[in-house]
C-alpha cells in the first residue's frame, strides 16, 4: 500500500539541493553577461537640471550610459498602474528612468552597462547630476499638511479616498451606553528578502526571441509586462523564475523599472545583460509597507459588545501607486477579524510621500487592521474591567453563523464572506495552551522575585487563496517519472514537496517519482503569481484536478489493456492492478507508453508495452476525442477567497531598569483547514512570527526630515537574528474549507499578522499604561515610562 | 556595492608587509570583518590592500612573561576558546561573548578590532581597561603603544601611516582580580548601545582596586577609577555620568544610554567581585 502523504510531515524535497549549495539564484546565472548599475537619486524631491557624463565616458570596460532621453517607444512611457480602483482618484507611476523629476531617494536616473559590475559602479561614481532641490513630503503628518506636493498635479497629496458603511455606525456609537476613542500608529517596515531583486536577459538575434530570468513572484506577469513594453509578441518572450531567495510581497510588483530596462538593453546591445540588486538599493528603491495612522470611535454595551465601530485611517503609499491601493483596502475589510460589530464605518485616505513606494508585505494591511481592532477590544476590556478574552468571545462570530457575510466587498471584488472557522474553539485552545486562566498566579510569583511580566492576546482572520485562477499540469513519462508544472513561482515555501504530496496521493505513486516545476513560462504559461497565501489553495487544487484527469485516463487505458472495468482498478506504488487480484496489473509507466502509440520501442517500458493490445482497431490509433500522452491539465478558479484564522498569545518579561522586552512564551493557534504538510505549515508560522516579532520590537524605516533613509543597511535596520526569536508553540485547529476540493486554506502570511497587536497587548498588560504606537524599542518604552511617571 | 579598484598584496614576511604599507593610501587586511563592508560601500577606497593572513608568525596566542600576547591574525573564535586566555585574562573571553556571531568570529581577528579603534568595540574597552600594549612594526623598527595613547577618537588611533600592528600584550591577572563585561545591544552580537567592563581586586574579602571602562558612549573607551565610590551607588553614578557624553540616534536616546550606563556599571562591578571570589575559591 502506498503510504498516504497528504497530511504527513514529509521532509522538503528541495532542501538537500538548497542547503548543499546547489541552488541556482539569479546572481548564479549569466557570469559572462554585461552588468548594469544605476545612478539613483540622493534627494527625496528634486528637478534634474543636467546630467554630465564627461568624466565617465572614457572608463575602460564601459558599454553604455542611458538616461530617460535615450529610452524608446513604450519603454519611455510611465510604468503601468497594475490594479486600478474607483477609489484611486489620482494614481501615479514613475518612469523606468526618472523623467525630469525624482520623487524619492533611490529613484533610478541613469543606467550604466559595463563589462562587469565593478566597472559599472566606477562609471556611476563619475557621472555628475545637478538638481534643483525641492522640499520633500515625509511621513503622514507632512502629507496631510500638504505644504508641499509630491506630484504637482495631485491636490493635497491624496491618491485615494474611500468610505464604506455597514449599518449606521455613527448613530449607533452616539446612542451607545459607553464610548471610547483611540489613536493608533504603525510605522514602516519592509519585506527584506535575503536575496534582492534581479534580472538577467538574453536576446536571441537570430530568432528575435527574448529569454529572461527574474527573481520574481510572478514570471507570467513579468513576461506579459515586458512583451508589452518592448512591443514583442508574447510568443517571443519567455520568463523563468530561478531559485528565489525570499519574496514576502516585494517581488509580486511587476514590472520593476529594471525588469523593463535590462531586457531592453540586452536587445539593443544584442548581448546578455544582468542586474543584481544590492542591499542598499533594495532598501531605498524597492518597496516598504505598513505606515498607517488610525482614529477609532467605538460604542459598546455593558457586556462589551460592540454596537458601532468607526475607523478613519491614513495610509502612506510612498511616491507612486503602481500596485494600486490593495493595502488600505485590505485593512478596511479585514480589520474586523473574527468579530461582528452591529455596525461598521471605515474611511481611508491614501497619501503620497517622497519615500519609497509601498506594496504588500506579508500580511498586507492586516497587521495594521488587527492592531487597530485588537487595541480597541483591549481598551473596551480595560474600561469595563473585564477579562480581555471575555470581551473577544462576546463579539465573536459563532460557528453556526458560517458562512458569514460581513456586508463588505473584499480585495478580489467579491463579497466578503467567511466560509469556515470556529473562533470560540480556537480561543479555548489558545487559553488552555498558554495557561491564560492561571496567569495571575504566574504574575504574582514573578512579582515576588521583583520581576515584571505581562500577557497579550490577538486574533485575526485572513482572506487567502485569492483568485482569479491557477493551473496545474501533470504528466507521466514512460520512465515512471511524474512531471508536474504550475505557473506560479516559489520563493522557498516548499512547493516542490506539497504539490508532490498531492500528486502522489491522487495518482498512487511514490513521492520520490514526482518532480515539480514552478514559475517557468515555457512549462506553464498561464498563471497569476505567488502572493496572498494562495499557492497551496490555488495551484494545489488545480494540480489535484489535473492529477485526477491523469488517473482517469490511466485507468481507462489500463482497463482496455487488462480487459476489465476501470472501476475495478486501483493504483498502488505506481502499479495499476485489479482490486482483489493483484496479479492482474500493469505499471503506470507502461500505460504511459500505451497512451502514446509511437512505432519505436525506445526503452524497456516500450518493450513491455508491446504485450498489451490497446484500443479499438476500427478507430484511429489516437481516437478523435483523445490526445496522445498520459497527461492532464486543469485549472482551479474559486467563486471567492477562503478565510483562514488564528489567535496568538505571548508572555513577556520587561526588565525594570532597561525596559528590554524578553519573550517567555509565544503560543499560536491556527486554522488553515486541511493541512497538506504540518511541518511546512509550522515553518510558515515560525517565519511569520519572526517577522511579527521584527515588526513589533525591531524593524522600522528611519527617514529623517529630508527623506533620507538613515538605516539602509542590515547593521541599522534591525532584522532580528535567531537569537531574538522565541520558540513558537503551535496548535492546529482544522475546519476544512467547503470552497475547494482539498478543503485547504492559505497559511503563508498567518504568523506575521497579529505581531504588533499581541506585543502591544502584553506590554500594556505588564506596564499598565496604554501602548498606541508600534514598533516600540526599549529606549522608547523607557522614555514612555518616564513620561507616564511625570504625568501621573 | 562593489569596491573600487585596488592592488592586492600578500606579503610573506613582516618586513615585506611593512614595505608594502609604505605605499600611498594602503590598508591592512586581516579578518576583513570591518574592512570588507567599508570597501563594498566605498566608504574606504585604498589603493593597496596588504593581506597579512600569510604571516603565520602572527597567528599565535602565547604567554610571554607576565603578559598574554595575541598575534594580529588570531581569530576571535580561537581567542574565545583558548585556555591561556581563559586562565590569565578571562575578561577577554567575557567581552568576546558579546562580539558578533560564529561566522564573523571565525574570520574576524581580536587584534584587528583593537587596531580598528571602534568606540563601540568590546575589545577596545578591554585593552584600555587592562592597559594593554599594542606592538607595532614600522620601517624605523618596532615600537609599542600603550592603549591609553593608542585610542585617539572614533575609528582613530595613534598608528602612523605605514605601521603594522603585529600583536597586543595584555597583563596577566592573578586570582586576586575579577572581571566582567556587561552590555545592552538591540540584537545579540550587535554593537552595544552602551557597555561596561569592570576590573576589581579582592584581597581578604576587601575590594582593593576597582576600575571600569565604558564603551559606546564616547569617542574612545573611558577608563574610570572608581575605588573611591564603588560602595556608594549614587556617588558612583554621579562620577560616571559626569564623564560620559552619549548621543541620541535612531536606536536610543542619550538619556536612555545614561540609564543603561547607570545599570551596567553596578552590574559589572558586582559581577567582577563575584568573579574574583570564584577565582579565589
Amino acid at each position: 500500500m502506498t503510504t498516504k502523504s497528504f497530511g504527513e510531515p514529509i521532509l522538503r524535497k528541495e532542501d538537500p539541493r538548497l542547503v548543499s549549495g546547489q541552488g541556482r539564484y539569479l546572481d548564479d546565472l549569466g557570469h559572462d553577461a554585461l552588468a548594469a548599475a544605476f545612478l539613483r537619486s540622493p534627494h527625496a524631491s528634486a528637478r534634474i537640471l543636467d546630467i554630465d557624463v564627461t568624466d565617465a565616458i572614457d572608463v575602460p570596460g564601459l558599454i553604455g550610459i542611458y538616461t530617460y532621453e535615450d529610452l524608446e517607444g513604450r519603454v519611455a512611457e510611465p510604468l503601468p498602474l497594475l490594479i486600478p480602483h474607483p477609489a484611486l482618484l489620482n494614481g501615479r507611476t514613475g518612469y523606468p528612468l526618472a523623467n525630469e523629476y525624482v520623487r524619492h531617494v533611490g529613484e533610478a536616473i541613469v543606467m550604466v552597462i559595463a563589462e562587469d559590475r565593478y566597472v559599472a559602479e566606477d562609471v556611476v561614481d563619475l557621472i555628475k547630476v545637478s538638481y534643483e532641490i525641492l522640499k520633500p513630503v515625509v511621513g503622514i503628518e507632512d502629507a496631510k499638511a500638504a505644504h508641499n506636493a509630491v506630484h504637482s498635479s495631485v491636490p493635497n497629496n491624496v491618491s485615494a479616498h474611500s468610505v464604506k458603511e455597514v449599518g449606521d455606525a455613527r448613530a449607533m456609537i452616539k446612542s451607545a451606553p459607553h464610548k471610547l476613542s483611540l489613536d493608533l500608529f504603525i510605522e514602516r517596515s519592509a519585506c527584506s528578502p535575503l536575496e534582492g531583486k534581479g534580472v538577467y536577459a538574453i536576446w536571441e538575434e537570430d530568432s528575435q526571441e527574448l529569454r529572461l530570468w527574474s527573481s520574481t513572484q510572478t514570471s507570467t506577469g513579468v513576461r506579459a509586462a515586458v512583451a508589452a513594453k518592448l512591443d514583442l509578441p508574447l510568443q517571443k518572450v519567455e520568463c523563468i523564475a530561478p531559485d528565489v531567495g525570499g519574496g514576502f510581497g516585494v517581488k509580486i510588483m511587476h514590472p520593476w523599472p529594471e525588469e523593463v530596462l535590462i531586457p531592453w538593453a540586452a536587445r539593443k546591445l544584442k548581448r546578455p545583460v544582468k542586474w543584481s540588486e544590492d542591499r542598499r538599493e533594495h532598501f531605498i528603491s524597492s518597496a516598504h509597507e505598513r505606515a498607517q495612522e488610525h482614529h477609532i470611535e467605538v460604542g459598546f454595551d455593558e457586556e462589551g459588545r460592540i454596537l458601532g465601530l468607526d475607523v478613519t485611517f491614513f495610509h502612506d503609499n510612498g511616491a507612486y501607486t503602481p500596485y494600486g491601493i490593495i493595502i488600505p483596502l485590505i485593512t478596511s475589510t479585514q480589520l474586523l477579524g473574527p468579530y461582528k460589530p452591529a455596525s461598521y464605518r471605515v474611511e481611508f485616505t491614501s497619501l503620497f510621500t517622497n519615500t519609497v513606494l509601498v506594496i504588500p508585505y506579508r500580511g498586507a494591511g492586516r497587521p495594521q487592521g488587527v492592531f487597530a481592532m485588537e487595541r480597541t477590544v483591549d481598551a473596551i476590556a480595560k474600561y469595563l474591567k473585564l477579562d480581555r478574552t471575555v470581551v473577544r468571545e462576546r463579539n465573536f462570530i459563532q460557528p453556526h453563523e458560517m458562512p458569514y457575510d460581513l456586508g463588505l466587498i473584499f480585495q478580489d471584488g467579491r463579497p466578503l464572506e467567511y466560509d469556515s472557522g470556529d473562533f470560540p474553539a480556537s480561543m479555548a485552545m489558545l487559553k488552555k495552551m498558554v495557561g491564560w486562566d492561571d496567569f495571575e498566579t504566574m504574575r504574582s510569583e514573578y512579582a515576588a522575585m521583583g520581576r515584571k511580566i505581562g500577557i497579550g492576546v490577538a486574533c485575526y482572520v485572513e482572506g487567502t487563496g485569492v483568485g482569479p485562477y491557477e493551473g496545474g499540469f501533470v504528466q507521466v513519462e514512460t520512465s515512471g517519472r511524474i512531471n508536474v508544472a504550475t505557473g506560479l513561482t516559489s520563493q522557498g515555501q516548499g512547493h516542490q514537496t506539497v504539490f508532490a504530496q498531492i500528486v502522489a496521493d491522487e495518482l498512487g505513486v511514490p513521492i520520490e517519482d514526482v518532480f515539480v516545476t514552478t514559475g517557468d513560462t515555457r512549462r506553464f504559461p498561464y498563471a497569476v503569481g505567488t502572493f496572498a497565501s494562495r499557492a497551496a489553495v490555488m495551484s494545489g487544487n488545480a494540480i489535484a484536478l489535473a492529477a485526477r484527469q491523469v488517473r482517469d485516463k490511466a485507468l481507462r487505458l489500463a482497463g482496455e489493456a487488462l480487459e476489465c472495468d476501470p472501476q475495478d482498478l486501483e493504483i498502488v506504488d505506481g502499479i495499476i492492478r485489479v482490486k482483489g487480484d493483484h496479479a492482474k496489473s500493469i505499471a503506470l509507466k507502461t500505460v504511459a507508453v500505451l497512451s502514446n502509440p509511437l512505432r519505436y520501442a525506445f526503452d524497456e517500458s516500450a518493450k513491455a508495452a508491446t504485450q498489451f493490445a490497446v484500443g479499438d482497431t476500427s478507430k484511429p490509433p489516437v481516437p478523435e476525442d483523445q490526445e496522445p500522452g498520459l497527461e492532464g491539465k486543469d485549472y482551479y478558479s474559486p467563486m471567492a477567497s477562503t478565510f483562514a484564522n488564528g489567535m496568538h498569545a505571548v508572555i513577556i518579561e520587561i526588565l525594570p531598569e532597561t525596559a528590554e522586552v524578553k519573550i517567555l512564551r509565544y503560543v499560536v493557534v491556527h486554522d488553515c483547514g486541511r493541512v497538506i504538510n504540518p511541518m511546512i505549515v509550522e515553518g510558515q508560522i515560525h517565519g511569520g512570527v519572526a517577522q511579527g516579532v521584527a515588526g513589533a520590537l525591531y524593524e522600522r524605516m528611519a527617514y529623517d526630515e529630508s527623506g533620507q533613509l538613515q538605516n539602509a543597511s542590515f547593521m541599522d535596520f534591525l532584522m532580528p537574528y535567531s537569537t531574538e526569536i522565541p520558540t513558537v508553540e503551535a496548535g492546529h485547529l482544522e475546519t476544512p474549507s467547503p470552497l475547494n476540493p482539498l478543503g485547504i486554506k492559505g497559511a503563508g502570511e498567518a504568523g506575521v499578522i497579529p505581531g504588533s497587536a499581541v506585543f502591544a497587548s502584553a506590554i500594556e498588560d505588564a506596564e499598565g499604561f496604554e501602548i498606541r504606537r508600534m514598533p516600540i524599542s526599549p529606549s522608547e518604552l523607557w522614555e514612555l515610562r518616564r513620561t507616564m511617571k511625570e504625568n501621573a | 556595492m562593489k569596491p573600487s579598484r585596488f592592488q592586492y598584496v600578500r606579503p610573506q614576511s613582516i618586513p615585506e608587509a611593512v614595505m608594502a604599507l609604505q605605499r600611498h593610501n594602503s590598508k591592512v587586511l586581516a579578518g576583513g570583518q570591518s574592512l570588507t563592508p567599508l570597501l563594498s560601500m566605498r566608504l574606504a577606497s585604498p589603493d593597496v590592500l596588504v593581506d597579512i593572513n600569510g604571516l603565520t608568525e602572527l597567528s599565535g596566542i602565547e604567554l610571554r612573561g607576565s603578559e598574554l600576547w595575541i598575534g594580529a591574525i588570531a581569530r576571535h573564535q580561537e581567542v574565545l576558546t583558548h585556555v591561556l586566555v581563559q586562565t590569565h585574562v578571562p575578561l577577554i573571553q567575557q567581552a568576546l561573548a558579546y562580539v558578533a556571531h560564529p561566522v564573523i568570529r571565525n574570520r574576524g581577528t581580536s587584534v584587528g578590532s583593537i587596531a580598528h579603534a571602534d568606540p563601540a568595540g568590546e575589545l577596545t574597552a578591554v585593552a584600555a581597561l587592562l592597559g594593554a600594549r599594542i606592538h607595532v612594526s614600522a620601517q624605523q623598527g618596532p615600537r609599542e603603544i600603550l592603549a591609553a595613547d593608542f585610542f585617539v577618537g572614533p575609528l582613530e588611533s595613534s598608528l602612523q601611516h605605514g605601521e603594522l600592528v603585529t600583536g597586543v600584550s595584555f597583563p596577566v591577572l592573578d586570582a586576586t582580580w575579577g572581571s566582567s563585561c556587561q552590555e545592552v545591544a538591540r540584537r545579540h552580537g550587535d554593537y552595544a548601545l552602551a557597555g561596561v567592563c569592570a576590573l576589581v581586586q579582592v584581597l581578604d574579602g576587601q575590594i582593593m582596586a576597582a576600575r571600569i571602562a565604558i564603551f559606546s558612549v564616547a569617542g574612545t573607551p573611558l577608563v574610570i577609577d572608581v575605588i573611591d565610590v564603588h560602595e556608594d551607588h549614587e556617588k558612583l553614578n554621579l562620577k560616571v555620568q559626569a564623564l560620559i557624553d552619549p548621543d541620541t540616534d535612531i536606536h536610543a536616546t542619550a538619556d536612555y544610554r545614561r540609564q543603561l550606563v547607570k545599570t551596567l556599571v553596578v552590574q559589572a562591578l558586582t559581577e567582577a567581585r563575584v568573579h574574583a571570589e570564584l577565582r579565589q575559591s
